[in-house]
């Protein structure tokens, strides 16, 4: 057995703290990466606002600084962090927004000359699985993907339903889906999901199934290391998993195998399928980096936020090989207790 | 007739496919054929088993075996 004292110790920062009824992958990530025999870490948060769980699970999070958010560019997120590597010398970042990867991967350069290290997809693999570019992609590798239409205006919606039928998946730019059974219904998602994310909003035609999805990691060179598929088992209104179970299939791993191979991609990924009566499995979704439920994958023997982790300082990492079938995670909401005190340090100084 | 190959069962009698996350509670003569099944018997002696074993007329046992055997094949259980 090593002890910890002989492993290397890394000051990792990680986004998506809010662990909510619509969680954030960060705090997955880092029970993840905290649990890796190769090295210990020092955590910190990186969050957008004060009331994100993980900046209060100080047994998870070692400091938490706020940063400002996606729309206020590069430049302001690079001043930020520059601030923030001044006082921790951070070796890695490890973003886990959808919102926030373009910032990231522009400023992987400067972030690589300060010493901190990313793995991240490159911007042309990011915008091949956008939602809007879903399609073409799947056309292309022969992946079945439903078919969907961009809504840019209100008086859109109509001919999408239409076009489509109903029921009809309406979905955000960037999160957020409702199935809509009517017309109105569709137009009231088009307009609560155009103010939560702007536009285009997606429309998409509805596939019944069921719904699975697949943790991975390729390594940038076309080869998956690790594959973990789970089926989702209780689904909350939001659409998230709230349980879930690892399934064994190799057609899952394939078509993983299949999607690094295409793009080469770079980092932590999800694909969302859905697998249909007829045995068919739709990809609905391709999330660019680790889902909220990534711990599983390390509860299976597969520590997928670990292995980035060691791709990302250079090391050769070999494909993980088997996994736990029929381990299961059931979410829970569990009461965390803070002082005010913790709330107003967060709110006015951004740190905590 | 075979159940598929990666099907796990367990002693508090659950039936588990790997392939697609379902369990199935099954009750203690289910259980019993299950395992057998795993085993590769063949049909025909799995039958003569629970004839012997069990107090049931052959023409029950045909019916709850169809039973059976339709629930196996609705659950995805079987190759």
């Amino acid at each position: 057995m090593t002890s910890t004292s002989s492993l290397p110790r890394y000051t990792i920062a990680v986004s998506a703290l809010n662990a909510t009824d619509s969680p954030g992958p960060g705090v997955a990530v880092i029970r993840a990466l905290r649990e890796s025999p190769d090295f210990t870490v020092r955590i910190i948060g990186l969050s957008y606002e004060a009331l994100e769980p993980g900046i209060y699970l100080h047994e998870l999070v070692d400091k938490t600084y706020q940063i400002p958010y996606p729309g206020a560019g590069p430049a302001a997120l690079l001043e930020r962090l520059i601030y923030i590597q001044e006082r921790e010398a951070l070796d890695l970042i490890i973003p886990n927004f959808d919102a926030e990867l373009p910032n990231f991967i522009r400023l992987a350069p400067q972030l690589a000359e300060l010493g901190i290290r990313t793995f991240l997809p490159t911007l042309a693999q990011l915008e091949v699985r956008d939602k809007r570019q879903l399609r073409a992609f799947g056309e292309t590798h022969g992946l079945l993907v439903p078919t969907g239409l961009l809504l840019h205006r209100a008086d859109e919606v109509a001919k999408a339903g239409a076009a489509l039928g109903y029921p009809v998946v309406v979905k955000g730019k960037f999160y957020d889906a409702v199935v809509a059974h009517t017309l109105e219904q569709a137009q009231k998602a088009f307009h609560q999901l155009q103010a939560a994310w702007g536009l285009p909003v997606i429309a998409q035609q509805f596939v019944q199934g069921r719904e699975i999805n697949i943790a991975g990691l390729g390594d940038g060179t076309g080869q998956l290391i690790s594959a973990v598929p789970m089926r989702k088992l209780y689904i909350t209104d939001k659409g998230k998993a709230w349980a879930g179970i690892t399934l064994e299939d190799p057609a899952l791993l394939e078509l993983a195998r299949q999607f690094v191979a295409a793009t080469k991609w770079r980092g932590g990924f999800e694909l969302e399928l859905m697998r249909a009566p007829t045995d068919e499995l739709y990809c609905m979704e391709i999330n660019p980096r680790f889902p909220a439920w990534v711990y599983l994958t390390a509860a299976a023997g597969q520590n997928q936020p670990a292995a980035l982790v060691r791709l990302a300082l250079g090391e050769v990492v070999a494909p993980f090989e088997g996994y736990a079938v029929g381990r299961m995670f059931i979410r829970y909401a569990w009461d965390l207790i803070t002082d005010n005190t913790e709330f107003h340090q967060i709110s006015a100084f951004g740190e905590l | 007739m075979r159940l598929k190959k990666n099907i796990a069962t367990s002693e508090t009698g659950f039936v588990f496919n790997p392939a697609t996350g379902d369990s199935f509670a099954a009750n203690g003569l289910a259980a019993e054929i299950v395992e057998l099944l795993k085993q590769d018997l063949p049909e025909a002696a799995i039958k003569a088993h629970l004839l012997a074993r069990y107090e049931v007329e052959p023409t029950r046992l045909e019916k709850d075996w169809d039973d059976l055997v339709a629930q196996l094949h609705s659950h995805n259980l079987l190759d």
